[in-house]
């Protein structure tokens, strides 16, 4: 789950991360209001949404007094903000964050992460800030300086400071640094985060070290013990379909393709996604209907897939295991009824009973396509969506 | 031979009185598990002798199956003599459930369960390498362990699999039973599978399977199944190279995935542009193994890789 900058800065204030005076805006006149109450000199107005290079898409402005804010907040608030991580349709801006500004001297780059190579945290830095990470990473990785700790023991003072140190903290700022520093590896661990990323982080002409941006996504299996956290969520920063699938405990996610896919088991999911492009057609989504393929989550699936109106056809690959193949036919056979299927379906049964579960979907009067084996339902599926 | 489990595996389920557990100890029972007990806090003294459904549990001999049930694992190993553990406790109490079986000293623990978080996984983790370095974990969020006809401890599909001396090793589960199945179908057999799980921190890696499997007498090949997000297949490629005298063939899923979009496991996640299928395809090719394009092909891609060695 992500949340907010605004949101995940008040939680990086209880691990005493140093933030500029700031508070959220919903419209233009509160917006305002909080410019003057920060004195009205110079403020920045952040347009709030869950995409990076908010700059680059004009969704941050500088203001020099609460007319130039008010200017600000009207161009971003309502726009449809478009970053290099929003894809082109953008995003719709609902909230502002309105904060004071700082004499920045340098900028930094900070972040936790999961290391998963060494089952550990990572706490990476570099002194490239600003900068898109994953570009430095890959041209320059040795910019980029780690330190790793356990939970158990946390990150230790002397690697904070070693971290400051690396990226090029000014010496007599380390200090301050290296307590940011494992403020955020506290928060990390405490809040079960699976990334706190500060780009940038930055010292000033006035001798501070300030997180000037936040970004926390969390680890969605342990929700259920940050009951404050989970409030934060923001369902309008959430695609529909996804949020509805998992009502039904469906992992559904939507895909640029025409053909819907529903299968069991994540890795199959994939795998079928794969097939389907090995053979010249496009994935509409991945959706994962679990090891339970009853007739109420096939209902479902069946229902999100078709709300996605560029679907030309549906591949259901089952691998029935536990759940046998004459049940799921059955299931299938209901869904398909229920909801008047106008689009070609290819099936493909396999496992427990799967001869009576292709006798059942033959005789079923509808227009199912049977599928002997993965090549096969791709084919067919490729082909059904070339000849609509 | 075969690996991790075999007749002799004496096996007990934490959480045996849940519905998924009662079920799922059911079917292992009438594959012929050498099932001995199940522990569920609360519930000790009493007995497991039917599934959810109200119904008997036979065994393959025909016998009915009542297992006893035990309060701690501590009270199960020492009045059955386990040494291995089945866990379908719910997500936030898996992880101390993996450190209770650890600490009564059982050997293998195969967690099922999905949705452990990561954090509760980096600790137990920490504490399973410390103080219980002999005991072996799979999982979580994985389909289990199986040799065929043997033993089976886990949710895969019994009836899929049959004797035989191809490996399997993957961090998918119903990927996996499309090799078993396709390997089946093929006329052969499988020595053993391995569900390793789809979570980022997770107990046995493929290098440990693919070590076991290189060290088994009855393994001649390996089918090795992995998918998007970190680096395991890139390590496993290593390893083969330096190590592995048997062949291996591979397919990693999710090549259409998009980045930095969690595809069903919380493992399964390109992130920061790491962990690409094309990279892991790419490494296990230079490692010599035979990759798979297609999930369809891994039974052929498997023969392709036993036929390269002749």
């Amino acid at each position: 789950m992500k949340i907010h900058e605004h949101q995940a800065k008040d939680i990086l204030r209880n691990y005493g991360v140093p933030l500029l005076n700031g508070r959220v805006a919903y419209t233009v006149d509160e917006a305002v209001q909080i410019a003057k109450d920060l004195g009205g000199n110079l403020c920045v107005v952040k347009a709030q949404i869950h995409a990076g290079g908010r700059g680059k898409g004009g969704g941050v402005k500088l203001a020099k007094n609460a007319q130039e804010a008010r200017a600000a907040a009207e161009k971003i608030l309502g726009m449809q903000l478009i970053t290099p991580q929003t894809g082109p349709e953008g995003k719709r801006v609902q909230r502002l964050f309105v904060e004071e500004g700082c004499p920045i001297d340098h900028e930094y780059y900070l972040a936790a992460v999961l290391d998963r190579e060494t089952s550990q945290v990572c706490v990476m830095g570099s002194g490239a800030g600003g900068m898109d990470i994953e570009e430095v990473a890959a041209k320059h990785p040795e910019q980029i300086i780690k330190e790793f700790f356990h939970p158990h023991e946390g990150l230790q003072g002397f690697q904070a400071r070693r971290l400051a140190q690396g990226i090029g903290i000014p010496a007599a700022l380390i200090t301050k640094a290296a307590a940011l520093i494992q403020g955020v590896a506290r928060a990390f661990v405490e809040e079960d985060a699976s990334l706190v990323e500060i780009n940038p982080l930055v010292t000033t002409k006035d001798g501070r070290v300030v997180a000037l941006d936040a970004k926390i996504s969390f680890d969605d299996n342990a929700l259920y013990r940050h009951k404050a956290t989970e409030a934060l969520r923001d369902l309008s920063e959430e695609v529909p379909e996804e949020t509805e699938a998992k009502k039904y405990d469906l992992s559904y996610i939507k895909l640029d393709g025409n053909i819907g896919c529903m299968v069991n088991g994540a890795g199959l999911a994939m795998a079928t996604m794969d097939i389907i492009k090995l053979h010249g057609g496009e994935p509409a989504n991945f959706l994962d209907v679990g090891g339970g393929a009853t007739q109420e989550r096939v209902t479902a699936a069946f229902k999100i897939i078709l709300r996605d109106p560029s679907v030309k056809a549906v591949l259901i690959n089952i691998f029935g295991g536990i759940m046998k193949c004459d049940v799921i036919a059955n299931g299938v056979i209901a869904a398909a009824k229920e909801l008047s299927l106008k689009v070609p379906v290819v099936v493909r049964l396999e496992g427990t009973n799967v001869e009576k579960g292709r006798e059942i979907l033959a005789k079923s009067g509808l227009k199912l396509l049977p599928a002997t084996d993965m090549t096969d339902a791709a084919t067919k599926v490729v082909k059904a969506v070339k000849g609509a | 031979m075969a690996i991790f489990v075999n007749k002799t595996t004496r096996v007990i389920c934490q959480g045996i009185t849940g519905r998924h557990g009662a079920f799922h100890t059911a079917r292992c029972i009438e594959y012929g598990t050498n099932f001995v007990g199940g522990v569920t806090p609360g519930k000790g003294g009493q007995k497991f002798d039917k599934d959810p459904d109200g119904k008997e549990i036979k065994r393959p001999d025909g016998s009915l199956a009542s297992l006893p049930i035990f309060d701690t694992v501590a009270d199960a190993v020492r009045e059955t003599g386990a040494d291995a553990s089945m866990i379908f406790v719910p997500p936030a109490g898996a992880a101390d459930a993996i450190l209770e079986a650890a600490d009564a000293g059982i050997k293998l623990v195969v967690c099922i369960t999905e949705g452990v978080p990561v954090m509760d996984m980096v600790r137990a983790k920490r504490l399973l390498d410390d103080k219980y370095p002999q005991t072996r974990l799979v999982g979580p969020n994985c389909p289990g362990v199986i040799t065929p006809g043997e033993c089976k401890i886990g949710i895969m599909p019994g009836h899929i699999h049959r004797q035989g001396d191809i490996g399997i090793v993957s961090r998918s589960g119903t990927l996996t039973y499309e090799a078993v199945h396709q390997v089946t179908n093929m006329g052969w057999g499988q020595s053993s599978c391995v569900g390793i799980g789809g979570d980022p921190v997770n107990g046995t890696n493929f290098i440990d399977v693919l070590d076991a499997f290189n060290k088994d007498p009855r393994t001649r090949a390996v089918i090795m199944i992995g998918e998007i997000g970190g680096s395991a297949e890139e390590d496993a490629a290593a390893w083969i190279r330096k190590n592995m005298v048997k062949p291996v063939a591979a397919f990693i899923a999710g090549q259409t995935a998009p980045k930095g979009k969690r595809m069903g496991h919380a493992g399964a996640i390109i992130a920061g542009g790491k962990g690409t299928a094309k990279e892991k395809m790419d490494a296990l090719r230079a490692a010599g193994l035979v990759v798979a394009d297609s999930p369809a092909d891994l039974g052929k891609a498997v023969k392709a890789a036993i036929d390269q060695r002749k």
